[in-house]
């Protein structure tokens, strides 16, 4: 995503969640995101079956 | 008898019940270790020498009085400060916590350490709310490499590394979401037990991310690390997660053979991006272990990339509210990834939680086969304290977010794992001996024969 893009998501999202990003904090807060959007992209492109159930935990 | 602190924990507890030493000449000695080094290493941040003082006089009035006292009697420890201490704020690293009220009760570890004698001496630094691999902290100061002042300690559980590594204590406890035992573990050149996610009681702790977060000991023997693993083992109603598995006391089975195991070297994602002192240290481990089959980790990468999503998104809901309220007394580094991680759509969050159960069949079908996975559990020694970047793979990567690239995808379903350290020159590092889930005493038979082989040992401090 252009950096431009990014930015108008953040500021949108700021907005939703009332999370202040100061624009000292901005390139740091979207180099973070570009990295998780990155892994995430990742995951996202393993194509999974519908009936998976998330996050196995190994308590008995 | 003032061997302290050469002596291990099972040493100093032997020599107490046998009256050849006392707790209180052991915690003073430990007293005067930590008071003489703590300045440099910065490992200890808060002290609990009143406390200790009194646990050691009550041990040693239970030793004259021939009461049977526990397997830990008067070895001292520290825990990282995210665990509950009655009567200190638990800081989790960060200044905002500085505010929180004292802690009114201790963690549950410390008070089954406690149960079985030990004495704690105090709380350890740590990367602020156990976001880092470092074992820096901007609010305290770095922990510092017991071998290397002048390099990282790792993180997060630096202080825990730092402490043990030096040995102002022969045990620590620490907390692992994605690496933090193992690392400091490798770079501090000392055994870390990170168990299966759900073993051990997080209750009283300050979390990190739900989802993975374990805690567990470090120790310069292996003997030392099941003895305080064992004094923790048990159902916790306070932890949602905490397993309610009986006891499955591993200290009497450490010395059994590994002859009838089956062992091998995880391929593919785990041996690339790697120094050539990690490959030594795995070289060495297997070949003294007898494996000599590789064996393929599938999606390996997909497995790190999920985590990384987990825990920056679960991450930044735990903290939701001090990023609005307080985003000026967070580390800004810590700051700026938290607010990432609550800007990362929902659909992300679920598939890396769904891709989980995916990757946990490919380990199932792996174990079926296979008793024992070796991997490194870093890709370098300890690296220089504010070193940025390094060049991995033949690519100029930042140091900070790639030191856990072989952990992440362990800790990420949970499995057992006991980080071994090969004593190379001029540094050690870590190696991760992995095991199916409940299995920490295959891991730690395993870590036992390569310390018995000389293969793995922790290094006597040399750094100050």
């Amino acid at each position: 995503m252009a950096a431009e893009a990014l930015d108008d998501y953040i500021d949108a999202v700021s907005k939703a969640l009332a999370l202040p990003v100061e624009e000292a904090w901005r390139p740091a807060v979207r180099a973070n995101l570009e990295v998780s959007l990155r892994l995430g992209r990742l995951v996202d492109e393993f194509a999974l079956p519908d009936e998976t159930e998330p996050a196995p935990i190994f308590t008995v | 008898m003032t061997v302290y602190p050469e002596m291990t924990a099972a040493e100093i507890a032997a020599a107490i019940a046998a009256r050849k030493l006392t707790a209180v000449e052991v915690t003073e000695a430990a007293v005067q270790r930590i008071t003489e080094n703590n300045a440099l290493l910065g490992a200890f941040t808060d002290f609990t020498f009143g406390r200790a003082r009194a646990k050691a006089i009550a041990i040693d009035a239970d030793v004259a009085d021939g009461k049977q006292v526990g397997p830990l009697a008067g070895v001292p420890f520290g825990v990282k400060n995210l665990f509950d201490v009655a009567g200190l704020r638990t800081l989790a690293g960060s200044k905002i916590n500085r505010d929180l009220p004292k802690a009114k009760r201790d963690a549950t570890l410390i008070e089954r350490m406690e149960a079985a004698g030990a004495v704690l001496v105090g709380a350890l630094n740590m990367g602020e709310y156990a976001y880092d691999f470092t074992g820096e902290n901007v609010h305290d100061g770095p922990s510092r490499n017991p071998h290397d002042t002048t390099r990282m300690s790792g993180g997060s559980s630096g202080g825990s590394g730092s402490a043990v590594g030096g040995a102002l204590v022969p045990l620590a406890l620490g907390s692992d979401t994605n690496g933090s035992i193992r690392v400091p573990s490798s770079f501090c050149g000392i055994f870390g037990l990170k168990p299966t996610y759900g073993r051990l009681s997080r209750a009283r702790s300050f979390p990190f991310v739900a989802s993975f977060d374990h805690l567990g000991p470090f120790a310069r023997s292996v003997t030392d690390l099941a003895l305080a693993y064992d004094a923790m083992q048990g159902p916790d109603a306070d932890d949602a997660a905490c397993t309610t598995r009986g006891l499955e006391p591993t200290l009497p089975l450490i010395a059994n053979p590994v002859s009838d195991l089956r062992i091998a070297t995880a391929g593919g994602y785990f041996q690339n991006n790697l120094f050539p002192e990690a490959v030594e240290a795995v070289s060495r481990v297997a070949k003294a272990l007898g494996a000599t089959r590789v064996v393929d980790v599938p999606e390996a990468a997909r497995a790190r990339a999920a985590a990384y999503v987990i825990s920056t998104t679960e991450g930044a809901s735990l903290h939701l509210d001090r990023l609005r309220k307080r985003p000026n007394d967070f580390d800004p580094a810590v700051r700026d990834r938290l607010i990432a991680g609550a800007m990362v759509p929902a659909p992300l969050v679920d598939r890396a939680q769904k891709f989980r159960r995916w990757y946990r069949a490919q380990f199932a079908e792996i174990f079926r086969s296979v008793d024992v996975l070796i991997a490194p559990a870093t890709p370098c020694t300890a690296p220089k304290l504010g070193q940025v970047n390094f060049e991995l793979g033949g690519v100029e990567l930042p140091v900070r977010a790639n030191i856990g690239i072989h952990t992440q995808p362990i800790s990420f379903i949970g499995l057992p794992v006991v980080a071994v350290p090969v004593p190379l020159e001029p540094l050690p590092i870590g190696v991760q001996i992995i095991c199916a889930p409940w299995r920490e005493d295959i891991a730690l038979r395993v870590a036992y024969a390569l310390e018995k082989m000389g293969v793995a040992a922790a290094p006597a401090p040399r750094g100050f």
